[in-house]
């Protein structure tokens, strides 16, 4: 059975107060024993958990944590709450039932690294998420786990809670720094990373929700132990958010390694009676996709790596055989459209353009060509922009072009003749009806 | 001919407009006719400018958060758009009394984050997620029913949004930040029907009332003594 750690009791009444967190142990031995630690030998310790990111980027959490620079300067931890990879929603519902995991998780990741400034950038849409993390916010600050001289160490933070606007790119660490610094979210040029020269030009450590709630775990169970969880170079629980086609949606906390059959089957029941499993996205819907052939890749960041797409946020999302690929590729292209910042020019005009070529394939003017045309504008994206927003359209859509090439051709070649019976039927009809998507 | 030296060239004060950003544009105001003859607005006089208190107390305890003061250029921008209902450029310029930026600074902000209305909106938010969770199951139907029933509302600002980060209740709604979900077609003119009369929407389908669907979350020994 799967070890229950982040969404232990989750569901417990209360869990969102300090003192039935307090009643299980938090801010306590743990937290002391932390703090009580020498910074290095902290992050050794995490570096020893092989914990990774938990936002999309799986970059283990103790070497970046090491990156930040030593000596007496104005050092900043961020934590990133700005969900909104389509798909993803498990920090949510850790926000939302345990704020108080994240803000200890933050004490001990702002002693590793040696800040003293906090900030959780959480989107705007979470209203009441960020309402009740405020309340939790409030609760520490009034029982001195957060400010100055937190448990009588020299150990002292302040944090703020700070609401965005609704921005996928301010997801993106660079443009949440930008944001949070009261810019215009885009993306910075890297390097200089974060590490050196983030907020406010200070070194700034950023960690996703779920990464900071694990710590206060790790620590008790000990970096070992919890290295014991999962498989190599995949350690620990991981959240996934399973959405969809499937009959329980729903976020599980799995070991990593697990098959993805038991994820998408097992966990969730799979799509309904009669269907199948036509195409998912293992992280997220900037992760290339995979199809029914593969769900018996074990789910970890190496193996779905080698299978050539990532595990990134860990949003599973199902699309059964009843979806035609082409509303999926079209859905995926405007978003990263509409949330393209428009700095960069290959994803500005690359994702515009995957759109209407898409709308052509969608009205019956497109030719197989214009699919060559498609993959070729994806490889442009691709690695040329200053974050991976365009990549992160690229690569699905370039994804499902190369695994569904039959079913788009035929799509083409269906609607083609469908406008041209159309036409035939009323050939007053000035013009076709362009498609036109819904407004966002 | 003229020539590159012929100052008549390159300094043209006629207004037009010029359809550049027709599609997929964020940037408000692309086709209004900008008046090259005047100056920008400068930061505005606080002399001059009148601020109601509560909204510059709101912004200063904002201010005060941050190292760098201008940081609290979204939740001052939010908390104008509370008062006046949208970013309109009273709200704005006010906003920038108390910051001490220019409007312009603060209307680049307005124009690129979705939340941030930059044309006069009702003041009951209702937002459609209309990604591709959602509209596997059915949002897109959802969000043209609710155009239908609610149109005319003027309090009322639907709009299709991209992923609300709930596709476990999908398709869902949110309601002034209350999530609900997921909404049955046989409940749409129900929660239509609460939104217009502003009371709260299906209570028993709201987020917060969910339990989370791991079967390993709740231990079996969680109720013994």
């Amino acid at each position: 059975m799967t070890p229950s750690i982040l969404f232990k009791d989750i569901d417990e009444p209360g869990l969102a107060t300090l003192d039935v967190y307090r009643a299980r142990g938090g801010y306590g031995d743990r937290l002391k024993k932390a703090l009580s630690m020498e910074r290095d030998a902290l992050v050794e310790e995490l570096k020893a958990s092989g914990l990774r990111g938990r936002g999309g980027a799986g970059f283990s959490m103790g070497t970046k944590a090491s990156f930040m620079p030593k000596g007496i300067m104005d050092k900043y931890l961020v934590c990133n709450a700005d969900e909104s990879e389509p798909g993803t929603f498990k920090d949510r519902e850790l926000m939302q039932k345990c704020p108080h995991m994240l803000l200890e998780g933050m004490i001990i990741a702002a002693y590793a690294a040696g800040a003293t400034r906090s900030f959780v950038y959480i989107r705007g849409e979470y209203t009441q998420q960020a309402d009740i993390l405020e309340a939790a916010v409030n609760e520490a600050k009034a029982a001195g786990l957060i400010g100055e001289r937190i448990l009588g160490t020299d150990c002292s933070l302040s944090l703020w809670v700070h609401r965005g606007a609704g921005a996928y790119i301010c997801g993106e660490e660079t443009a949440l720094l930008d944001s949070l610094e009261g810019k215009r979210g885009n993306p910075r040029l890297k390097p200089p990373f974060p590490a050196n020269q983030g907020l406010y030009q200070g070194p700034t450590l950023i960690n996703n929700v779920e990464t900071l709630a694990t710590l206060p775990h790790i620590i008790e169970m000990s970096a070992a132990e919890y290295a014991k969880i999962g498989v190599e170079n995949s350690t620990g629980t991981k959240l996934i958010s399973v959405s969809g086609h499937v009959q329980k949606p729903g976020n599980y906390e799995i070991e990593l390694g697990m098959s993805s059959r038991d994820i998408i089957y097992g966990l969730c029941g799979g799509p309904g009676e009669g269907r199948s499993v036509k195409l998912w996205f293992p992280g997220g819907s900037s992760s290339p996709v995979l199809t029914g052939d593969d769900l018996d890749l074990a789910y970890d960041f190496n193996t779905l790596a080698k299978a050539g797409t990532m595990l990134g946020s860990g949003a599973i999302i199902v699309v059964d055989d009843q979806t035609s690929v082409v509303d999926v590729a079209l859905k995926t292209a405007q978003f990263y459209r509409h949330e393209s910042c428009g700095k960069c020019t290959p994803c500005r005009e690359g994702t515009n353009w995957t759109v209407k070529m898409l709308e052509r394939v969608k009205s019956g003017e497109a030719t197989p060509m214009d699919l060559d045309l498609m993959a070729s504008v994806c490889e442009n994206i691709i690695g040329n922009c200053l974050c991976v927003l365009g990549d992160a359209m690229a690569m699905p859509i370039g994804s499902m072009v190369k695994k569904f090439r039959g079913e788009f051709e035929q799509y083409i070649e269906d609607a083609r003749a469908a406008a041209e019976r159309a036409l035939l039927a009323d050939p007053d009809a000035a013009e076709p009806t362009p498609f036109e998507p819904v407004a966002a | 001919m003229r020539s590159a030296g012929d100052p008549d060239v390159y300094v043209d004060h006629t207004p037009r407009t010029v359809p550049r950003f027709a599609h997929g544009s964020r940037v408000p105001g692309w086709d209004d006719p900008v008046d090259l003859t005047k100056d920008p607005a400068g930061v505005p006089d606080p002399a001059v400018c009148d601020v109601p208190a509560a909204l510059r107390a709101e912004i200063e305890n904002h201010m005060a958060r941050y190292p760098d003061p201008r940081s609290a250029a979204i939740p001052a921008l939010h908390a104008a758009q509370r008062m006046y209902g949208w970013c309109s450029p009273e709200a704005v310029e006010q906003t920038a009394c108390v910051m001490r930026v220019t409007p312009g600074y603060l209307a680049a902000i307005a124009g690129f984050y979705d939340q941030l209305e930059t044309r006069p909106v009702g003041r009951t938010s209702v937002y459609v997620c209309t990604n591709i969770s959602c509209s596997l199951r059915g949002a897109d139907a959802l969000l043209a029913t609710l155009q239908v029933q609610l149109h005319g509302d003027e309090d009322v600002n639907l709009r299709g949004f991209e992923c609300l980060g709930a596709c476990d209740i999908a398709p869902m709604v949110s309601v002034n930040g209350v999530y609900v979900g997921p909404v049955d077609e046989g409940e749409v003119s129900e929660l239509a029907r609460q939104i217009a009369a502003g009371e709260d929407p299906l209570p028993a389908k709201q987020l917060l009332r969910r339990p989370c669907q791991d079967p390993n979350a709740a231990s079996q020994d969680r109720n013994q003594p």
